[in-house]
């Protein structure tokens, strides 16, 4: 288990893995923003965690369809189907590789590109707590995506459409959190069901996952 | 002694009964060599031995964990090196040596290239190497020997006949003579009824076929 997970984290971070991809669409949404809404410092700072929150989303889907469809085509997860791992281990340790390498690195440039967006001095700290206790959600909800597709061809646009209406309520509670952390106000209720989200969907989708992609590898 | 038995086993492909009514038994040190037309449902029936699909009815018996599959895609990493493929199968297997594999598909100076830089005949070379790191008592072979030239086949067939030799035993499904000792198993006769056999794919193209189905 430990080996698949460093073999995608080797993957990722080798020629044509995608590692940095998000982070790079994480980046240009980041800068663009500011060109289209204009340079009104006080109109930036209230949406910019809003427009923080998406951009991580986004980011993030967008490295999804590489967690089964490399493995699906070189013919490595009919070999780990057969192999003596649980799929569900397997689905664990690919959605914890994908937050590693797409995740984690959103969490840290996000407060880097807060300044870009006049993102409030306060609202800083809620940023980075609730990417970091969300995007771990995205990860998984993600990879239950990429297991309901994996076999299609070009099933990406497809798993986008599955998986964005699940990513709702942790882009509300997310984005909920830092505007109100910014603005002074109580704001453990959001990050509580951020929290809850994340912790469920890491409980139960792995599951959910692996039945999914045994029923596609038949 | 028993390894494997199959009771009246049928099996589709993509919603399609392919065959039905197969029985046969797998002994430790017997290799039992599938053989049929394209699209007669090989791959269908060691997909089914290996677990990926569950039979239309009968039943597989085999211990757990016993088969190592071995598939047309070698499920390799073409950004790995040949040892770093190697070692991550042994690794999910439970840690094997890689060193005897290595040198049973005579990889040992190829071993630091990357797969992607590998031909098509040594990349299959390293995909029939993962089975030696598995562990595995019984090996379910598809078309093993494609893109292999005679020396490599020869290794194969050596791997294979030691693998026997030391209790283990192995299903495959080839078009070409092993030069093994083997028992023949035609899948012909058991095509179910109203399946037919297309000349234009490959029983073994799963990929695309299976991608016609969804």
């Amino acid at each position: 288990m430990i080996r698949l997970f460093t073999r995608d984290l080797v993957l990722a971070v080798r020629a044509g893995g995608g590692f940095g991809l998000g982070l790079a669409f994480f980046l240009i949404v980041s800068v663009l923003v500011p060109f289209g809404v204009g340079p009104e410092n006080e109109l930036l700072g209230r949406i910019a965690p809003g427009i923080l929150w998406l951009g991580a989303l986004l980011a993030c889907l967008l490295s999804l369809d590489r967690i089964f469809a490399l493995d699906f085509e070189d013919g490595s997860l009919d070999l780990l189907a057969t192999a003596p791992v649980p799929m569900e281990a397997v689905v664990l340790m690919k959605a914890l590789a994908h937050w590693v390498t797409t995740g984690l690195p959103l969490v840290i440039a996000a407060p880097v590109l807060g300044v870009l967006l006049q993102l409030q001095g306060s609202a800083y700290g809620w940023l980075v707590l609730s990417l970091l206790i969300g995007t771990p959600a995205l990860s998984v909800i993600g990879t239950f995506g990429a297991a309901l597709t994996v076999g299609l061809k070009r099933g990406g646009l497809l798993m986008s459409l599955l998986v964005l209406p699940l990513y709702v309520p942790t882009l509300i509670f997310g984005a909920e959190a830092v505007r109100r952390g910014a603005a002074g106000a109580e704001n453990a209720v959001p990050l509580l069901l951020l929290a809850g989200i994340s912790l469920g969907a890491v409980a139960l989708l792995p599951f959910a996952a692996a039945a999914a992609i045994r029923m596609n590898l038949r | 002694m028993e390894m494997l038995r199959a009771d009246n086993l049928a099996v589709s492909r993509g919603g399609m009964p392919v065959l039905e009514g197969l029985s046969f038994t797998l002994a430790a040190g017997q290799v039992l060599v599938l053989r049929g037309p394209n699209g007669s449902g090989k791959t269908t029936l060691l997909r089914t031995l290996a677990g990926l699909q569950p039979p239309l009815a009968g039943t597989v018996r085999c211990a757990d964990d016993a088969i190592a599959y071995a598939a047309h895609a070698d499920g390799l990493k073409v950004t790995l090196t040949v040892r770093e493929n190697l070692h991550f199968w042994a690794g999910v297997y439970g840690g094997a040596d890689i060193a005897p594999a290595l040198a049973q598909f005579n990889l040992e100076s190829l071993s630091e290239r990357l797969a992607g830089s590998l031909s098509a005949g040594q990349k299959r070379r390293l995909g029939l190497a993962r089975l030696m790191v598995t562990g595995r008592t019984i090996w379910a072979l598809d078309e093993p020997t494609v893109s292999l030239d005679t020396a490599s086949v020869a290794l194969f067939a050596a791997a294979v006949r030691a693998h026997v030799a030391s209790g283990g035993a192995a299903v495959i499904a080839t078009h070409i003579d092993l030069g093994l000792e083997s028992d023949v198993l035609d899948v012909a006769p058991f095509r179910a009824n109203g399946s037919t056999v297309h000349n234009d794919f490959d029983s073994g193209s799963g990929v695309e076929f299976d991608g016609g189905f969804l």
